[in-house]
């Protein structure tokens, strides 16, 4: 009988680690030996960043999306059922169609916005964080003739430096657009500079002396009033807006959450070194659904494939599984509408932007494209 | 310090992005009143960082200290 590989999420991490295991494996997966098994609930595979560009009309949904079977390796089996049970006990993931049986699973579920984390932030919050919030917003923008554009900043989400960008891209619009003078930007952060990451904060805070964009810090949303405009701080006063973006806390996926196999947010224990998930050995986690303290990012994915991949091969060989995560991660920062900045770091490393320029900006927008060759699992 | 029971150990050594008072802020928000957390960093500016917004935001800083390489700071959460 086929040892069983279950991928259970057919996102960045899920789709570049079956093409990957099934890549490194072809014998044993044309033999029948092996098996790779994908469990998704989506049919299209949509890449996320885009969400940034289609706010600005930079972009559209079509451009940023592909079917996912056509993504995958022609030997891995996609299933498009929703999962509803993570079963470690008996090495099993239950959909609402069947149960599936594995000897290696590797969870791969990512995170999602709660726009229910804050009262009122629901209604009365814009967003670049889903495809509807990103078409809705690019609607408000391009009909904006002036006021203030506040964002807020919640805890954990996914790429931190994508405020950032959105900002300085809003900054420029409205410059080419000839209305600056009658835009305020207004970007709060909950800590006390405006990134977590103190070099790119202060890289950040002399762009926004630059550029006039105001700053808040120590802010840490606690509602919003969407019939009054205001924004509340843990520190109770109100803050006016005209157009509120904001970034709400992201939560790991239902079935991480409903199988209990999740920390209170629904992010998974993990062994930062070896994916593994704790307690179990022969579950990994990569990705969004990791509770490591790492970026939620593509690249952060990318990098853990190859040590979940080789992990895997090495254990049904009957090797130690020795492969290791450096904590690795890896971003583009688009500082306006035409030039960006990068960033890259480990658990040893800590990060420092370069000088922003107009070819990483066509370099960022390369890899909307090259984006396909991750997900294949060539790049 | 053996007096405190510690609710939740917060391990965020290594962490540059979203960093280790991010972890916290996150954290303490999910968390209950009264709830101690002992964040673990390898970044000497959460030594700073981490008091600065505890108290900012009306918590309790519990204790601060240096352990080898990495720095142990337990924080209650007050409101």
């Amino acid at each position: 009988m086929a040892k069983r590989i279950i991928v259970l999420g057919s996102g960045v991490a899920g789709s570049m680690v079956a093409n990957r295991l099934a890549k490194s494996m072809q014998k044993e997966i044309y033999s029948g030996e092996v098996e790779v098994l994908v469990i998704g609930n989506k049919k299209q595979h949509v890449y996320q960043p885009g969400f940034l560009f289609m706010s600005f009309n930079e972009g559209t949904l079509e451009q940023f999306s592909r079917e996912q079977k056509h993504l995958l390796h022609p030997k891995v089996k996609f299933i498009l059922e929703e999962a509803t049970k993570i079963d470690t006990a008996n090495n099993t993931v239950t959909t609402t169609k069947q149960s599936y049986n594995y000897d290696f699973l590797v969870i791969a579920t990512g995170s999602f916005p709660d726009f229910n984390s804050v009262p009122g932030l629901a209604e009365g919050s814009h967003n670049f964080y889903t495809p509807e919030g990103a078409a809705k917003l690019r609607d408000e923008l391009f009909k904006f003739k002036g006021g203030t554009i506040l964002m807020t900043i919640d805890v954990p989400h996914k790429c931190p430096v994508a405020p950032l960008e959105w900002i300085f891209m809003a900054d420029e619009l409205f410059r080419d657009l000839g209305i600056r003078d009658k835009v305020t930007l207004k970007y709060t952060y909950p800590i006390g500079r405006i990134h977590s990451l103190e070099p790119v904060a202060e890289w950040a805070e002399a762009e926004f002396e630059k550029r006039g964009i105001e700053s808040e810090v120590f802010f840490n949303l606690e509602e919003v009033d969407p019939n009054k405009n205001l924004a509340y701080n843990m520190d109770g006063t109100g803050h006016p807006y005209d157009l509120l973006i904001s970034i709400p806390a992201h939560v790991g996926a239902k079935v991480v959450r409903d199988s209990g196999v999740g920390d209170e947010d629904g992010f998974i224990p993990t062994d930062r070194y070896s994916l593994k998930m704790v307690g179990q050995d022969n579950v990994y986690v990569l990705g969004d659904a990791t509770n490591l303290p790492v970026s939620k990012a593509g690249s952060t994915a990318h990098y853990q494939v190859d040590v979940v991949v080789r992990n895997i091969i090495s254990q049904m060989k009957g090797f130690p599984a020795s492969h290791r995560y450096s904590g690795k991660a890896f971003c583009f920062i688009e500082s306006g509408l035409n030039e960006a900045t990068y960033i890259w770091f480990d658990y040893k490393t800590p990060p420092q932007p370069m000088p922003s320029s107009e070819m990483l900006h066509w370099f960022k927008l390369s890899y909307n494209e090259l984006y396909w060759l991750s997900a294949r699992g060539i790049l | 310090m053996s007096e405190v029971q510690i609710t939740k150990t917060i391990d965020a050594r290594g962490a540059f992005c979203p960093g280790p008072l991010m972890e916290l802020v996150k954290t303490i928000k999910r968390g209950n009143v009264g709830e101690v957390y002992e964040l673990l960093s390898s970044d000497s500016g959460s030594a700073k960082d981490v008091p600065e917004w505890v108290n900012k935001m009306g918590h309790a800083l519990v204790d601060s200290k240096q352990d080898g390489d990495f720095w142990r700071i337990t924080v209650k959460k007050m409101k």
